[in-house]
Parts: structure tokens; sequence; C-alpha cells
């Protein structure tokens, strides 16, 4: 039966059409053209209404005192500025906790609690007015004595910042004193600055009523929303937050621009002008969290043979002066600090210490890390102790059959770590290559080489299970145009250009009908942070609901108008079938709005079968794993402690890749940045508690010349995700980062040459040349 | 002589003329805050993560050379006479990518985007310079680009590709070099330029002898060369620069050159500009100068203003020492020299009196059997400060030591010769036990500090290594005695 709005024109699918950016095929980043160019904008680049100021922040310069008297008179009668914010200028709560924790001033009040920590804001016509200023507070300090490290608060007796947790299964002290061989050890894992190239900001324009929008780098939007609200006292309803992408995140805008957001939106609307706030790098890195550093005791129990019987680990960590994200972070290194071993009995207890230090928050991996690279450490003991090359005890304690059971009572269903190791062993020659270190070793020289082969398991979900949910929101237009919006943020790392991808293939339109917008909390509310490597696994989900709810419309729409089967309409690229005719997918989309059908939909996922009791330490917080593998070759100097990477091989599970290209990037870029962790990145404060390297001249990350000569990296193409994921893909974002544990481990085999292998070189993180060296002088002096 | 007021170059192929900048205005603020050419970032402010990188174009004796700049720390007012190219040159007017661009595309060389135009820009330069690079000379371009996100593996990839999509000699700054160069020689008027706000006066001196001249009318002028230190006195520390005489521009100072067995060396030279003639002389410095921070500061940053801003840490001094360079002063008319040893006098304290300033170098050709080295250490190998780094300057004769020369960077409160290990060497037999009894006198010749680069024990200890490695570089053997990365 015809009616008015079926189409005329109908057209016959050329047999070669393909769909442009479909899944599982390469697809440039959609933004590459603007990166290359220059024409991406970032939150820095929106131009500035006329009227807009600029805030900036006045730092403390103690660890840990009073405050006796704040005399900013030399900061109100400089040139330009307009006001000076006090806590007491906070019209709502003054508190920016994320945990909901009360613990994290904006600005401090009677107190000071790290080297850096905000004290006022100055609002002045330009930045560097605003900056100048800034710098002429006069503030009477009280010294109060401070503490820096995770072991030296345990002395002090500060408090946990956040309960702390403990994982147990068996019994491990009865265990431990069973077994044939124990070994006891402590590492010191250092922290990691997020070092993205765009540092923080925030842009906040005030409106009418209550009203902020505030533009962000930040990866966390809703959160950014709900602190505003908190600050200025108001509803959630009265603020927008927006980010259109960010020059990087890696964790750290999690939640470190609530500050930023909160000082531009509180100055905006006090003096209705917008407000820009962009603190410099060196106030960047002294104002805001990082990689919680660690000191991890641990001891193992293990046979002749190597195998572990029991293990138990206490990991204290830096946490700064306020919880922040320390709970969840301390949280996740107990979760992996099995890696991919079965533990027969086991215990693990967390120390998130409080410190007189900027309060650490989210890094790729989120605590993992610190937790991997202690199973690591562990192999590495037993296979010094038994004289064995460490992936034979690695095989020997890798998951298994009967021997599946997580120290959080999860079972692994998913193993394919000995799969994976297996196949990376044979594509990198490993056998061979460590043959040929050691016979350069034997010979004695000044240059020495190691190599290791260490793996990854991580656990993918948000360990809070309510943050696994998301949504979306996608409109077509009667031109067949298509708009997509989701919950998630781009920082780089693709997502966007997935979540199109995911919704090309649901409609079959090309890629390039597909408009990509900012991240807004006006489109999709109550979203959670682009984290946790979830940002593809939950948002293409919601968007993929939202195109399923257009299509089932316009499949009922379809086959009630050509009077076909729903099954006789079929989307193909560009275009629908529909019984035996075919019409271009925007003929489909323009009858189906004359006929008043609803063309928009907002998608919604939640990740099923996850939950975790956390007073029990039992549940099954994670909905898979992620598995990889690298194998890393290295040189070092023995009289200087100097080291080249010669040459790394990985291989990773990314399960079915939606975009094998950009999986690979992810990939690639989480190695090095793990490298960076464990080598040359140093955070070093001084007796004073004031952090040094607080710039790229003071803080080195990786350079084009620091990774590996020759780098192999390949994705497991035979995995598949067994779980229900986004077209069977698994997450990226940061199982990739511990791979570069490798690294460190090759070290610690060159460093181990000097002594014949005898001794576990116990190398802490970073090793540093000047770790190396010494390291490589305990030995020789032991040796 | 006249003077004139205003500054004028190019921007993007486009004349400039601005009449009121101050001393401390960066091009980077310049060209994101008025010109709203925003593609060029700011992402450290201190000329380290390359993410502001731009190619300023300068005619020297004639001929335009453009090279890459941080435009961050880079002044204002040392542009007089350029051109300044940033990413939005490169797609060209009909908005077509160039092959730079188009290669970073193809390879997926960008991830979060903030560092790419930086990238782009460095890449460009290279090509420009070596369209076929080797990947040493890729990671050598690139040492002064931070890249957070790609791990730069498609960065390479790109940068190996760039000449398939498009030669240099199509490029636009190649084919329209000829009429850029008359623009840019006919704002060369050879004048004093002198621009002045309400509270800021920047000099740029007619030559060397208004240099000289300028200097005594304000003898508490800041000197500015290649800004790579002063300039971050602004970004970082917010100092008033005013009155600044700049003096890059100056193309006598930019000379080098080699004749009865002296390298003599204008004070304006840049470690880029000095590579040649100074690796080719003294091939030991090959490695050691493609190590001195990145090739954006390398072609800003001069020699003079190393040696004059007396760093302990500086990279060339250690080298010069042991080379046995003078160092030529001037103020007004008159001159002096002093072994480049004798000019630092304590932290932050050399000789140079109100007035006077570094205007040459001279290095003396190496003698017949003398041995050298340079060597660095760094926490990371490329791109940063030295822990430590020595300059060793031996000379054997017949099996005997009989002249040494040996000076440490990062050791002491300025760059300082070992004299204790001088001492035990010369007079000596060339031999493993005359450089470990030497090696055991450095503690009497330092005291190093600790601070986030290296500990004292390191420095002490790695530093008597460096004596011996020395040793072993020159004595017969085969095995690799330190790591190179090619």
């Amino acid at each position: 039966m015809h009616d008015d709005t079926r189409p005329d024109a109908a057209l016959t699918p050329p047999a070669d059409r393909t769909l442009s950016g479909g899944v599982h095929v390469d697809r440039r980043h959609d933004s590459a053209v603007k990166h290359v160019t220059g024409r991406a904008e970032y939150a820095d680049d929106i131009a500035e209404p006329v009227g807009t100021l600029h805030a900036y922040l006045g730092l403390s310069e103690r660890a840990h005192a009073k405050l006796r008297n704040v005399d900013l008179d030399a900061v109100r009668n400089a040139p330009g500025v307009i006001d000076v914010l006090t806590a007491d200028d906070i019209p709502g709560v003054n508190d920016v906790s994320p945990t909901g924790r009360d613990d994290e001033p904006v600005l401090a009040t009677d107190k000071i609690e790290f080297w850096g920590q905000p004290i006022f804001a100055v609002i002045a016509e330009t930045r560097d007015q605003a900056r100048r200023a800034a710098h002429l507070a006069q503030i009477d300090y009280e010294d109060l004595p401070h503490v820096l490290e995770a072991d030296a608060a345990q002395n002090a007796d500060m408090p946990y910042v956040t309960p702390p947790l403990t994982l147990k299964r068996g019994d491990a002290p009865v265990a431990m004193k069973n077994a044939k061989h124990r070994i006891k050890g402590q590492m010191r894992v250092g922290g990691q600055d997020h070092m993205y190239l765009e540092g923080h900001i925030a842009f906040a324009i005030p409106g009418e009523d209550e009203d902020v929008i505030v533009h962000s780098s930040t990866q966390h939007p809703t959160e950014a929303q709900h602190m505003v609200a908190h600050v200025l006292g108001v509803a959630s309803n009265a603020v927008t937050v927006n980010v259109r992408r960010m020059g990087g995140g890696f964790g750290g805008k999690e939640t470190q621009m609530n500050l930023f957001c909160a000082v531009a939106a509180i100055a905006a609307k006090r003096l209705n002008r917008p407000v820009k706030i962009r603190p410099d790098r060196d106030d960047d890195m002294s104002a805001t969290g990082k990689r919680h550093d660690f000191v991890i005791d641990y001891e193992v129990g293990f046979d002749d043979d190597g195998k572990i019987e029991a293990v138990t680990g206490e990991f204290a960590a830096r946490c700064g002066f306020s919880s922040d994200l320390s709970g969840p972070v301390t949280d996740r290194a107990l979760f992996h600090a099995d890696n991919a071993y079965f533990y027969p009995h086991v215990l693990l207890n967390s120390h998130p210490m409080k410190t007189n230090t900027v309060s650490n928050t989210a890094f790729r991996g989120f605590g993992g890390p610190q937790g991997v690279i202690i199973a690591e450490r562990i192999i590495e003991e037993i296979a010094y102790h038994r004289s064995r090359d460490s992936l034979d005890i690695r095989k020997l304690n890798f998951y298994g059959e009967g021997r599946d059971i997580t120290p959080y009572h999860q079972t692994v269903e998913d193993n394919i770590a000995p799969q994976i190791v297996a196949d990376l062993e044979a594509r990198s020659d490993y056998a061979e290559r460590r043959q040929a270190v050691l016979d350069w070793n034997a010979k004695g020289g000044v240059i020495r080489k190691g190599i290791a082969l260490t793996p990854v398991k991580f656990g993918i979900s948000f360990t809070a299970t309510w943050y696994n949910q998301a949504g979306a929101l996608v409109h077509i237009y009667s031109d067949g145009s298509i708009h997509l919006n989701h919950g998630g943020t781009e920082m780089g790392q693709g997502l966007n250009t997935k979540v199109a991808q995911v919704v090309a293939d649901a409609f079959q339109a090309d890629f390039e009908t597909i408009k990509i917008t900012k991240t807004t909390t006006e489109k999709v509310p109550n979203t959670s942070a682009t984290a946790a490597s979830s940002g593809t696994d939950l948002n293409g989900m919601a968007a993929l609901d939202a195109c399923e709810q257009i299509k089932a419309r316009l499949v009922e729409f379809a086959a009630d108008t050509w009077n076909v089967a729903p099954e006789a309409v079929r989307f193909l690229p560009g275009s629908v079938q529909i019984g035996d005719e075919v019409i271009s997918f925007p003929d489909l989309i323009k009858a189906a709005y004359m006929a008043r059908i609803h063309l928009s939909a907002a998608g919604f996922y939640k990740t099923p079968k996850i939950h975790w009791d956390r007073d029990k330490g039992t549940g099954r917080p994670f909905y898979y794993y992620a598995y990889g593998a690298a194998v890393s070759e290295v040189s070092i100097d023995t009289l200087t402690g100097e080291y080249i990477v010669d040459r790394a091989d990985v291989l990773h599970d990314v399960g079915r890749s939606l975009n094998p290209v950009i999986d690979r990037g992810q990939v690639e870029g989480a190695f090095i940045q793990g490298m960076g962790w464990l080598t040359t990145e140093e955070l070093w404060w001084d007796e004073k508690g004031q952090l040094r390297t607080h710039a790229p001249s003071t803080y080195k990350i990786p350079l084009a010349s620091d990774r590996p000569r020759i780098f192999n990296v390949d994705l497991a193409d035979w995995s598949e995700n067994r779980e229900n994921t986004i077209k069977r893909s698994k997450a990226v974002g940061e199982p990739p980062f511990m791979l570069g544990i490798s690294v460190l481990e090759a070290l610690s085999m060159a460093v181990a040459s000097v002594d014949d292998y005898r001794t576990c070189p116990r190398l802490n993180a970073p090793a540093t040349p000047e770790r190396v060296l010494m390291a490589v002088e305990r030995l020789q002096g032991e040796g | 002589m006249t003077t004139r007021s205003n500054t004028q170059f190019l921007l993007n192929g486009k004349p400039v003329t601005l009449d009121a900048i101050s001393a401390g205005d960066t091009l980077l603020d310049y060209l994101r805050l008025q010109k709203r050419l925003t593609g060029t970032k700011e992402g450290c402010a201190e000329g380290d993560c390359g993410a502001c990188t731009v190619l300023v174009g300068r005619l020297n004796k004639g001929q335009l050379n453009y090279e890459t700049v941080n435009a961050c720390i880079r002044f204002m007012a040392s542009l007089d006479g350029c051109h300044i190219v940033t990413v939005e040159y490169l797609s060209g007017p009909d908005g077509r990518m160039h092959p730079v661009q188009q290669a970073m595309v193809d390879f997926h060389g960008s991830q979060c985007g903030f560092c790419t135009p930086g990238f782009v820009m460095s890449l460009y330069a290279l090509w420009m310079e070596t369209p076929e690079p080797t990947e040493t000379q890729i990671e050598t371009a690139l040492q002064g680009n931070l890249c957070r996100c790609t791990g730069y593996e498609p960065i390479i990839r790109a940068a190996q590709s760039i000449n398939t999509y498009g030669s240099p000699a199509q490029d636009a700054l190649n084919t329209e070099r000829a009429a850029v160069t008359s623009q840019l020689q006919a704002m060369a008027d050879g004048q004093r330029v002198e621009l002045r706000t309400d509270d800021s006066l920047a000099i740029l001196p007619a030559d060397v002898d208004d240099l000289a001249a300028a200097l005594l009318e304000h003898p508490d002028a800041t000197m500015v060369a290649g800004a790579t230190d002063v300039g971050l006195w602004v970004t970082k520390f917010l100092k008033t620069i005013s009155p600044a005489i700049f003096l890059s521009h100056l193309e006598e100072l930019r000379e080098i050159e080699q004749s009865d067995g002296m390298i003599r060396m204008g004070a304006g030279v840049s470690y880029s500009g000095s590579a040649d003639t100074l690796c080719a002389a003294f091939p030991h410095l090959r490695d050691y100068w493609d190590r001195i921070a990145g090739w954006q500061i390398r072609n800003m940053g001069t020699i003079g203003g190393n040696v004059a801003n007396g760093s302990p840490i500086g990279d060339t001094p250690p080298v010069l020492i042991a080379l046995g360079a003078q160092v030529i002063l001037r103020k007004g008319d008159a001159r002096r020299t002093l072994p480049v040893e004798a000019f630092f006098i304590d932290y932050g304290k050399q000789d140079l009196a109100a007035g006077e300033f570094v205007e040459r170098i001279d290095i003396p050709l190496a003698q017949p059997g003398s041995l050298h080295a340079a060597y660095k250490i760094s926490k990371r190998r490329d791109e940063d400060i030295s822990s430590v780094a020595v300059g060793l300057n031996v000379t054997v004769q017949d099996g005997q030591i009989t002249n040494a020369r040996i000076a440490f960077g990062g050791m002491a409160a300025t760059p300082k010769r070992a004299a204790a290990v001088e001492a035990a060497l010369i007079g000596q037999p060339w031999s493993e036990a005359t450089i470990s009894a030497a090696a055991a006198k450095l503690p009497e010749d330092f005291q190093p500090l600790t601070d986030w680069r290296a500990s004292s024990e390191y420095r002490m200890r790695s530093a008597q290594n460096l004596l011996r490695r020395f040793w072993l570089e020159n004595a017969a053997t085969d095995a690799p005695v330190r790591l190179m990365r090619a």
C-alpha cells in the first residue's frame, strides 16, 4: 500500500559499494586533519568574548603550616586586578572532594597541607597581570612538621585518607610458614606526572539566573558540573560543562580540573564576566595530583620448582593531603597484585597514607600498575633464587584449570595469558635472544644486556559498580545526516572515532555523514568519567542502543509503508533495501520525517554481571580481563648506569578490534608511557616538601630517541571477547601501560649479570641511570 | 647614526610593522593573543616541549635560512627582519594539506593533537634540510618535541615518508625564497632599532661597534642572544628585562672561521651554527653536540651565551676549558682575553665588568698526541641538563702523560678544572693504574651537591667512572665501552 511519504526514486546499490568507516577497520582519528593543520580547537583556543577576565591561583610555599595572616593588599592593588577570591568568597561549599569526603577545599582556610596548595585566586584583565599579581601576596605561615613519604607517614602515625582494603583467600600466614622457601622484600615505586601536553584550563561564561557554562579540559564533565554547582550553591541544572577535546588526560583530568572549573565559575558569576583560568606548567604540576607512589613490603613462599604457595603484601601509598580517588586507586593496586598468577594463599592490605603532598589521583592503570609490578617482582625474586629464567617461573604460576580464583574471589574465566605469552615467545625469538644476551654478558664487558618477558592481565570495569553506565544521544536530521553525542570525552584515544564507527555500522551510513560533537552535560546527563579504559565499552554500547531504537522505528515505518515483513528491511551501505526496492538512506529518512517518525533517541547501557562487596572483599568487580605481553631487551653501561632499550616486542589483546590502527596507537603509546614511569620520570621533593621536578626541564618523559629502535607491536588478532561487549572488542587504554614493566625487569637482568645472576637486584622505580649504577655497584660489592 | 623605532618582519608571508612592543614580549603570546594564530600551542613556556615550534627565516650574508625555534621563549624584539612561519601557513591558500601534514595524517601521527603542530613544524624543517632523513636524523630533529600519547613510532614512520608526498623544491618557502629574501633585505636598513613602551626599552644595535656603544649607554642592560635562558627569566620568573640589548641579529657575531691553528667563533654563533666547524675539528664532539638540548634550542642558543651566563651545568664550558679555549671580552673599544676557566669566578659571578660583553671565543686546534673526549650524563639521554659533564684533553708522548686539561660541569658551583686529577696524571705513564690513581683524587677537586638531577654520590662515582671510560676508549679493546644509539 502506497502513501504520500513514500519516495518515488528507487536505486540499485552498486555491488561493490562498501561502507566507509564501519567497525573492525582501520580508520584515522576523526580530528587528524585538524590536529596537523592547527585547526583543532582546544579550550584555550576558543575565541574569548569581549570582557573576558583571567584568573590565577596564589599557591602556598609551605608543605604543612597554619595560615597566620594572609595579606592580599598588594595583590588587589596590582595593575589590572579586578578582584581577589579567598575561601570566604565561595558562595556554596568550599570542597571539591570527588568522593564526598569533604576533605579537599578549593581554597585553603586556616591551614596548608601541601606545597602548592591554592590559597586565593586573583582576577585581572589579562592573564599576565593576574599571574604577576598572584606573586605579590604576603603570607605569614606557622610551620608545622611535614611528612612526605608513605612509609614515613606510617612511622609518624599519620591517618589513612580513606578506609583501607584487605583481600584474603586461604591461610597465608600458615602456608607461608610451611613453604620450603620464603623471600621477604620491599619495593619502592615512584609516582608519575601525567605531563599531558595541554595543561589544565577552565573557561566560565556566566548566563542568566544561576546559569554558568564552563568549557574545560576534563575527562569528567558531569563531576565538574556537580562540583561547580556545589561550590556555587546552586542546582546542577544551572551548570553546563562542555569539552570538545583534551590535549591529553591520562587520568590527570578525571578530578583535578574541579579546582579550576570551580574558581572560574565562582569568579564569572561574581563579576558577571567570562573568566578563564589556565595555570602555567609549574603550577599545574605543583597543584594537581599524580600517580601514587607506593612502598610495598612483600613476602612469598614457594617450592623447589618455584611454584608459589603463599603471598602477602602491605601496600602503603602516598595519597597526599586528601582522599581524592585514593580509595579506588589503592583498591585496584590490590586487585592487580596477582597479575596473571594464581596465589593459593594470599593476604593483601592497602595503607592509603595521608602525606603532606599534593593529593594523588587517577593515572592510566589507576593503581593497577603498582600491583602488577609486585607480582612481577615476586616472580623475579623466585627466578633468581632458583637460578631459573623468570619466564619459566611465570608459566609455572599462571592461572589455569583448578587454579582460577583471584584474591578477590572472582573466577578467571577468560584466561589467555598462556596463549599470548607462548605466541609472543615464538614471534620474538625470545629463547635464542636470551641465550645471546647471556653469552654477551659472559664476556664481562662494560656494556651488559638484559631481556625480560612480562605479561599483563587487567580487570575491566570501574570497581565503583555504579560508574559502569553510560548514555548517548543520536539524532538523524531530515537530510539524513547524523548527529552523535555521548557521555565520553575525547583525549586523543580515538573514542569519538570508534563510537562513530559503531553508529556508521548500525545504520550502514558512511562515517562522513556522522557529526561528532562536543561532550556536554546538556545532552547526556549523569555520565561517568572517561576513565578505566571504559570509554568505548560503555559509550559505544549506549550509542548502539540509541541507534537500535531509531532503527526499530525506521524498520517498522518501512515495513508498514512498503507493506513488507520487518525482516525484509535491510540496511545496506548508504541505502536501505525494503523488500525488492532499494532507496538511499537520506530518502528513507526524509520519508520517515514526513511520516512523523521520531528520529532521535537517547541510548543507555550498564555493564552486566558485575558486583562487588568491598567489606567482604569478594565479588566480581570486573566484567572481563584484557591481556598482553612484552619482551624488552636493554643495554646498560656499568660505568654510568646509562641505558638504551634496544628492542621491544609486544603482543596485546584487544578482543575483536573496532579499529586496529587506533588500538595499536594506544598500545604503543602506553608502552612508552609505562617505560617512562619506570625509567626517567622521577618526582623529587626537597627537604622542605617542595616538588622540584615540576616542568619538562626537570621532569623527563620519554623522547623519540628513547623508544626502542626495534619496536614490534601486534594485536592478538585471534582474540575475541567472550563477553558480549561492543562488537566483541576489549578495552585498550590502560592494560598495555603495564607492558613497560618488561623494561624494568630487563634492566634488572643486565644489572644482575655483574654478580653472575646470583642476586635479585631489587631495582626500585624509576630505575634512573643513578639507580642502575648504584645497583651495579651494590652487586659488585656483594659479588 | 639614525635609529628606527619600530620593528618590521614577515608573518606567514605578510609584512608586519609594530611600534610598541616590550622587551619581554614573546612570539607565542603575540601569535596566540594578538593574531589568534592558535595552532601554535603553549605546553611548557620554557622551551622544553616543542608544542610552540615555529620556523624563523633570517638572512645571513644574503642567504635566507629557516630554523625551528620555540616561540614561547623567543622575544618579539629579536625578530626584526625575520620571516615567521607558523603551522597555519603550511596548508596553502587552497587548503590542501602540506606533505608533512598528509604524512602525519596517513601514518596516524597524532592522538590528542596538542603537540602535533609543533611536530609538524620540526618535521617540516627537517624535510626542507634533509628530505630523506635517517632514523637517527629524525630522532635528533625531534629531541625538542614531546609527545605523551603516541610513543613516537607513527611520527617516525610519517617522517620517513614525507618525501613521497612532495619535494621541498615545490614548497612555498622555496618557491617564494627570492621574493622573501628581497623583502627581508629591504627591511635590513642597517639602523639601530630602539623599541620603546612606557616602561620598556629594547635595543637592536646596528653592528658590533654599536653594541659596544649601546652597552656603555646602558651598562645595566640585559644582554639577550638566543634567549634560551633569559626567556625563562621572563616566562618562569616574571622578571623585567628592560633595558634589553638584543644581539642575535648581528651577523658579525655569527661568524665562525678557522685559520692559523685556531677556531674563532663569534659570541652569537648558535650550537647548530657551530656544529659543522667544531665537530670537523674535534670529532669527539659530534655525539656530545647532538645531546645539547633539542633542535629548537640548538638553533637559538649561542655558545657565547652559554659561557657568559656562567651556569655550572652549561654544556659547552667543560668542553671549551678542556680544549684551552679563550674568551675575548670587549668594553667600548677595549678588549681583553681570558682563559675560559678564569672567566668563572663563583656561582652566578663571572669576570665581566659593567658595559662589557663576550665578543668571541677562540679555540686552539688539537695538538698531535692529544687524546680528547667529551662526556655527558643526564637522567634522560637527550634534551636534558647534565648531571655530570666532562671535557678531557690529555697529551701522551712516548707513553707518558705530558699534559692534561680536564674540566667538569655539574660538580661544583662553576665549570671547573679537576686540578688534583690533572696533577696526578701529568708525568705519569699512560696506564690503567695511573687513571685509577687519578680518579681517586677527584674528591679533592669536587664535593658535588645533591639535587633532583643526581645525588652527590652518583655525581662523584660516575665522574670517576668517566675517567675510567676515557682510558678504556683509548685502550686497545674491541668491546664497546659506551652506549651509542645508532
